[in-house]
């Protein structure tokens, strides 16, 4: 009797939300970060000093329209450029520009020169070489320049 | 719960030494789980072992709930591509011994294609471009005898003819991952082969196709798809020649 009354009691319904296992697993749920190599994190800050620069261009482009509104406006923006902290500005500028530019031509020549794929990693040295060249010889007369040498 | 597996000897004492390594699954069961979740794994394991065979005993010994996709396991068939501690590999060519084995090996699912169930990822998305750039021999003549080509010619397309379609050059574009419309370096691959293959006579028909705006041109030559192709395939480098032929207006 309890053998046939046993098919048609239904099973308890499982909840919707089934208990989750307890598990000792890093806090890490979004995956970890792709490993790439220098081909990625040379593409990431070309990127960054990309966005930055036009940020720049930006600002740039206004405060150089401001000679339309009155020549007076412009001087005083102008002046306010003189500062300690705009002239660290001005470096890390310099420092983003750099970057880009001989990133840029790297770029160039790995789309367009037959060869350049093959040699990438070589010419991101390179281009790292020429950048610390570029800023060894800015960097220590422009802080001159800014901080009264 | 101990298991088995950790606490055995060896078979004799001067074989090659077994280890314990541990394995970190990002797992996900769309039936159970909102987020996909970490869980560890301790397995023995020879140094000769592929991270396949690890997955292999945490499914046969451990966790039969574990879901991954392998077919061939000798880096063939091209169905287990995974991120091993966070680069593109297949799981059948990378050896325990070429990893560090002192730290938890982190075994994750392809990056960029929807996520089913722990390591399988939905390949729809990356099958419909690949058919995009029309992957076949396109031939309007049609000679008496078989179709002529030299040494040379063949060889001009020999390193796209390895691609074994794995997914790992796509799912480790970095414009792939924020963008699902790029074609992707396996589909540039796969045209690639067709383009500048003398017998072909579709050529510009795929020039055209990738000269899209979601083409070619989206190509930031991170050289992520070169370093993960399990075939050594000079990915970059074909992506390359494809910008350069379309410029041209021929291969």
């Amino acid at each position: 009797m309890s053998e046939k009354s046993a098919g048609t009691v239904s099973a308890p319904q499982p909840d919707k939300k089934y208990p989750l296992p307890k598990l000792s697993a890093p806090k890490m749920p979004r995956g970890t970060l792709y490993r790439g190599n220098t081909g990625m994190w040379s593409w990431v800050l070309h990127r960054i000093t990309g966005v930055a620069i036009f940020f720049f261009l930006l600002v740039h482009i206004l405060d150089t329209a401001l000679v339309r509104v009155s020549p007076e406006a412009y001087n005083a923006v102008i002046n306010q450029y003189k500062t300690p902290i705009m002239g660290l500005g001005e470096l890390g500028l310099v420092v983003a520009i750099g970057f880009h530019a001989l990133n840029g031509l790297r770029i160039i020549l790995i789309d367009f020169w037959s060869v350049g794929p093959r040699y990438h990693k070589l010419m991101f040295v390179v281009v790292i070489l020429l950048w610390i060249v570029l800023l060894v010889g800015f960097t220590p007369r422009h802080l001159m320049h800014v901080f009264g040498g | 719960m101990s298991t088995p597996t950790i606490e055995r000897e060896p078979v004799a004492a001067d074989a090659i030494q077994s280890f314990t390594a541990t394995l970190i699954i990002r797992r996900f069961d769309p039936e159970v789980d909102e987020e996909p979740r970490w869980e560890d794994f301790d397995v023995e394991l020879f140094p000769t072992d592929r991270v396949l065979d690890a997955l292999h005993k945490i499914k046969w010994e451990q966790d039969g709930s574990l879901t991954f996709r392998r077919s061939c396991a000798h880096g063939v068939c091209g169905s287990d591509a995974m991120r091993i501690n966070g680069r593109n590999r297949l799981a059948c060519k990378t050896l325990m011994k070429d990893l560090d084995i002192t730290k938890p090996i982190y075994v994750e699912a392809i990056k960029g294609l929807p996520l089913e169930k722990d390591l399988i990822v939905n390949m729809d998305p990356f099958f419909e471009s690949f058919a995009a750039v029309q992957p076949f021999l396109i031939a309007s003549s049609k000679p008496d005898k078989e179709r002529r080509q030299s040494p040379a010619e063949r060889e001009r397309f020999d390193d796209t003819t390895k691609c074994i379609l794995c997914a790992a050059c796509t799912s480790s574009c970095p414009i792939f991952w924020t963008d699902g419309q790029y074609f992707g370096p396996a589909a540039i691959v796969n045209a690639h082969r067709f383009i500048f293959d003398s017998r072909d006579d579709g050529s510009q028909v795929r020039l055209d196709i990738l000269n899209d705006k979601e083409g070619v041109w989206r190509c930031r030559t991170t050289f992520n798809c070169t370093e993960a192709c399990p075939r050594g395939i000079q990915v970059t480098q074909a992506i390359a020649e494809v910008k350069q032929a379309i410029m041209r207006g021929k291969p």
